[in-house]
């Protein structure tokens, strides 16, 4: 990366103890609270060892947006075909199980981001020189391209019906995957996540980062400082495509099955909801909005199998009036209204 | 069967798929287009209107265009409801604000018409003139899709009359255009902006009704068919009308032609023609480029 | 440990004296939303009145239904359900699954968990052997075009056959099922037309105009049975098929008795391949139709998916009684094999080799009835029709490694 000599730094260094420097400088310091969510995570191992298989497709879903978010939140690129990535990586997964070709877990999840990686750039090569709706449109009908050459190599994809039972061996050998209880299952994607997660918190407090935010918060002037600004947002689209293909891998692997479903529209739409209701461009809201999301879901639709979604649609319009920028942002007006003072002094 | 007849008979069935796309799509070109909204739930009022329209017919026992004409009132005056208390909060906000929103509303339409009616499928019974083949002379063909071009063509020269011929056509346009100066020349854009809505909603009815023939109606309709809705209008341009118009019909034809003559190719065509069209003009075919 | 085992001498107690009502558990994993839901509603409806018109048979045991939406047929949610049903609920037995990826996804844990499963819907011919507590009582995909390639070449005389069929793993099976049918009785199928996919109804009218310039004598057709039938069947009496010569033949998923007076006039003539329509002339079916319109109204009818939910209870109920309502996973299967039931939809068994319904195919012709209201009338039958793909071992169907 060519940051030194990005034109954006500043020539002279600025007086460190100014109290703009200093934020600058701390915040990308790990703060107390930033640990509750995994706190939170393994609480959940042992208070509920019932949940674990919920708890795993949690995990997956709060990757697959913290994915989104590189792309979505930092760098600004609105898309609704990120399931393209999602279902690569999958199939990658899959397809290596099943045909007995690969079946180390860790490797293939590698494998499984480096082939969404590839999807990720080709398509970002092309898709990125537009914007707005046009990129929207483009980047589901990539998806909805993709899907449908999965089906129509169903000889070796299982089409809709998917590949099933795949067999995934022991994590280090060691570790075995149960069907019945999640328990291994849930423990390798928390660790998954764990990694994933702070590669992006890395990403996103470097230079690189900002300049994804600069990109994001003012296309012109970007452009104006020398910033390679199609280059970083192909950058920034490839990395986050090969997270969402890794989130796809540990998908397939915990469910020991992949299928069309990986590719769908309903995926893609959902993660990005997910990911607006918890707040974007703001790491943690990935946390929150899948949680809030599927567990409102997930429960609500065991009280009420036929009409869940009543309550799901609820939520989202009311968080969509009175909230900006999705529960966290909520969380923030709330803070600066009635708990900032002290913040503030 | 000749030559002329076969390629008449492919045309015709392109079109008529076309204007079904058209019909449904055009409200919210132009609420997308004027109010900068995205308003995802375009679809869920389609499938409103359609039930209207259907349960009128079926349990009311009203007539087709009586029942179309229930379905258009009935849609474009809920739509007025939530413009006014839900919509209008929201036009300031960010697009991605706006996506939550009409999603959960989708969610609620769906949800509501499962409580409400059941989830079962509704079907539309054609009155019998519409229904069988109609002889065009030099061949025959299915009524209703004939019906169908005739009507789109009807609705697009109707739209395009206000547009271009009336003042709140003119109103229109120019909040398209430029929407503060617009608003600084003294055009109540609140007034337009419901009454542009109202309508797309209700158009966005009539499609659902026109279009249950082909498409069917079931609470998932608001769903399944959004992506081809945002397909057409973002072919068309945003905005445009006439855009939307030609999209569509341009999608049906080459669709229709590419299905009849390479069916293995199942249905990657529509998405592998959005791609190209896209990529040659970004802005859709009559839309404005972006500045 | 210890606690399981006083339960089950408890159970046992109860049923040695009895006096008390058991409580059977039974996880029921259907679409309840999405595309799905008017069939989880069949399903649902077809079991609630098999408990109801066995009331006494039942007895001493009490059903509680655990219900669970599987949602989109992704597999994960079915998967989910699934495992927090045996887990969480432990539930005596699990049945529903009207898509097949759910059914596949979920059999790994269905074979850990050493509970009955039942598959009411799910037609993919392989799935019986991803675990062996899996027993069905739908149908495969192969036992209705299986019998209907044969019908058309010895029944209606046809030499040539365009398949249009929904692309999707049931629309393949059919096809292939058609196919190796018809053609190994001197049929020769010219034409193989995907037509779309399950989610969204395509416009036929290309397919169709592709078949109509084709000229075979019949066009066979399988899409979902719902909008896309609908839409296929108007498409077809709008081009003038018919006229051209052309029969539209299918399984009786086309045919769908929910559907069917939705179809309207276009589809009269119409022949199809089927193990159940409303209208069957027999006892048992005459007492599911009677009881199912007073309980959901005149207006409404079950069909094959009902029929499906309501044999596949008739198993559970079976199961229970046979194995004094322990309901051991192994013992439960043991019970189904080779079971035998007066279904609605005539005798059906449990296949004892393959866990798959044996049963009647009934060849039907939509026609219009005295009452103005379109009904299938049976012109031929076929008995005794096991799973072709595993008879023949095809591909995936071929016994396990």
């Amino acid at each position: 990366m060519n940051v030194a000599a990005s034109p954006a730094r500043p020539a002279v260094a600025t007086p460190l103890d100014h109290p703009a420097a200093r934020v600058l400088i701390g915040r990308h310091r790990l703060r107390w609270w930033e640990t509750l969510p995994w706190l939170a995570a393994v609480g959940l191992y042992f208070a509920f060892p019932a949940y674990l298989g919920f708890g795993t497709e949690l995990l997956v879903a709060i990757l697959f947006a913290l994915a989104l978010d590189l792309a979505l939140g930092y760098a600004g690129i609105i898309t609704l075909g990120h399931a393209a990535f999602f279902g690569t990586g999958a199939y990658t997964v899959g397809l290596l199980a099943f045909w007995g070709i690969w079946t180390e877990p860790i490797s293939s999840l590698v494998l499984a981001g480096v082939a969404a990686g590839v999807v990720g750039l080709l398509s970002g090569l092309v898709l990125l020189r537009t914007r707005g709706l046009t990129l929207l449109m483009l980047t589901i009908c990539t998806m909805a391209l993709l899907e449908q050459a999965a089906n129509m190599a169903h000889d070796y994809t299982g089409g809709f019906d998917g590949l099933p039972s795949l067999p995934i061996a022991p994590v280090f050998g060691v570790f075995e995957f149960s069907p019945l209880y999640d328990n291994t299952q849930y423990v390798y994607a928390l660790i998954v996540l764990l990694i994933c997660f702070l590669l992006v918190r890395t990403l996103v407090y470097s230079p690189f980062g900002q300049s994804l935010t600069g990109i994001r918060e003012n296309l012109l002037r970007m452009h104006a400082v020398g910033s390679p600004v199609r280059r970083r947002l192909v950058i920034c689209y490839t990395i986050s495509a090969a997270l969402a293909g890794i989130a796809g891998g540990l998908w397939a692997q915990t469910n020991a099955y992949v299928n069309l479903s990986t590719f769908d529209l309903d995926r893609a739409a959902t993660v990005l909801i997910v990911l607006i209701l918890g707040g974007y461009g703001r790491l943690y809201g990935a946390f929150v909005g899948a949680v809030a999301y599927l567990a409102l879901e997930h429960f609500l639709a065991r009280i009420y199998p036929t009409a869940w979604q009543l309550g799901l649609g609820l939520l989202l319009v009311l968080i969509a009036l009175f909230a900006r920028n999705g529960i966290l942002g909520l969380g923030e007006a709330l803070w600066r209204r009635y708990g900032g003072k002290r913040a503030a002094s | 069967m000749d030559f002329a007849a076969d390629f008449a008979g492919i045309f015709l069935g392109g079109l008529a798929a076309g204007t079904v796309l058209f019909i449904v799509s055009v409200g919210l070109s132009v609420t997308m287009g004027l109010m900068g909204f995205v308003n995802l739930a375009h679809g869920a009022f389609a499938m409103f209107g359609g039930y209207v329209i259907v349960l009128a017919m079926n349990r009311a026992h009203f007539g087709f265009a009586a029942a179309l004409a229930v379905g258009f009132v009935a849609t474009a005056a809920l739509s007025v409801l939530l413009e006014r208390l839900l919509y209008r909060r929201l036009y300031r906000a960010g697009e991605l604000d706006q996506v939550l929103f009409t999603i959960g509303l989708i969610f609620i339409f769906i949800a509501g018409i499962t409580i409400v009616v059941g989830p079962e499928g509704q079907t539309l019974e054609l009155p019998p003139a519409l229904g069988g083949q109609l002889n065009l002379g030099f061949m025959q063909y299915r009524t209703y899709s004939i019906f169908l071009i005739v009507v789109g063509f009807l609705i697009v020269i109707g739209i395009w009359l206000v547009f271009e011929r009336t003042r709140i056509g003119a109103q229109i346009r120019a909040t398209v255009d430029n929407r503060r100066m617009a608003e600084s020349l003294g055009i109540n854009v609140d007034r337009l902006f419901t009454i542009t809505f109202a309508f797309g909603s209700g158009m966005a009815a009539i499609g659902g009704g026109l279009g249950a023939e082909f498409l069917g109606l079931d609470p998932q309709y608001a769903l399944k068919y959004l992506v081809y809705f945002l397909i057409a209008v973002s072919v068309g341009g945003l905005g445009s009308v006439v855009g939307v118009y030609y999209a569509s019909l341009l999608i049906g034809v080459l669709d229709f032609t590419l299905k009849l003559y390479l069916p293995k190719g199942g249905t990657i065509f529509i998405y592998a023609l959005t791609i190209l069209l896209l990529l040659w003009r970004p802005q859709g075919l009559l839309g404005r480029k972006e500045t | 440990m210890s606690k399981r085992l006083v339960v089950a001498i408890a159970a046992l107690a109860i049923t040695a004296s009895g006096a008390m009502a058991q409580e059977v558990k039974v996880g029921v994993v259907l679409p309840y939303t999405g595309i799905g839901a008017e069939l989880a509603q069949q399903i649902d409806r077809g079991m609630e009145i098999y408990l109801k018109l066995h009331a006494n048979e039942i007895k001493p045991y009490t059903f509680k239904f655990i219900k669970r939406d599987s949602k989109a047929p992704n597999g994960a949610e079915a998967k989910v359900a699934v495992q927090e049903l045996l887990t969480q609920d432990k539930v005596d037995a699990l049945a529903g699954f009207v898509y097949s990826p759910d059914a596949i996804a979920s059999a790994p844990l269905i074979a850990a968990g050493k509970k009955l499963a039942v598959i009411m819907n799910a037609g993919t011919a392989f799935i019986t052997n991803l675990a062996p507590e899996f027993v069905r009582t739908s149908f495969t995909m192969w036992q209705s075009g299986y019998t209907m390639g044969v019908a058309a070449a010895k029944d209606l005389h046809a030499k040539t056959a365009v398949v249009a069929y929904t692309d999707y793993p049931p629309g393949k099976d059919s096809l292939e099922a058609f196919k190796t049918a018809f053609e190994a009785n001197g049929g020769k199928v010219i034409d193989t037309i995907p037509a779309g996919g399950p989610g969204a109804v395509p416009d036929f009218t290309p397919f169709f105009q592709r078949a109509k310039d084709e000229h075979p004598d019949v066009l066979y057709i399988f899409v979902p049975a719902g909008d896309h039938a609908t839409a296929a069947a108007k498409t077809y009496a709008a081009l003038g098929m018919r006229a051209a010569g052309i029969k539209l033949i299918g399984p009786g998923d086309i045919t769908q008795d929910i559907k069917l007076q939705g179809m309207g006039a276009a589809a009269v003539g119409l022949i199809t391949m089927h193990h159940y329509n409303a209208d069957l002339n027999n006892p048992e079916n005459k007492r599911f139709v009677a009881a199912w319109k007073k309980a959901y109204g005149a207006d409404s009818t079950p069909d094959f998916m009902a029929v499906g939910g309501y044999d596949g209870m008739a198993a559970i109920a079976h199961a229970v009684k046979a194995t004094k309502g322990k309901m051991d996973g192994a013992e439960a299967v043991k019970s189904l094999e080779g079971w035998k039931f007066n279904s609605p939809q005539g005798p059906i068994m449990i296949d004892p080799q393959t866990r798959d319904i044996v049963m009647n195919e009934y060849l039907d012709e939509v026609v219009l009835g005295p009452d103005k209201k379109l009904h299938q009338k049976v012109i031929g039958q076929t008995d005794h029709v096991k799973d072709e793909c595993k008879e023949l071992g095809i591909g995936r169907c071929a016994a396990k490694k």
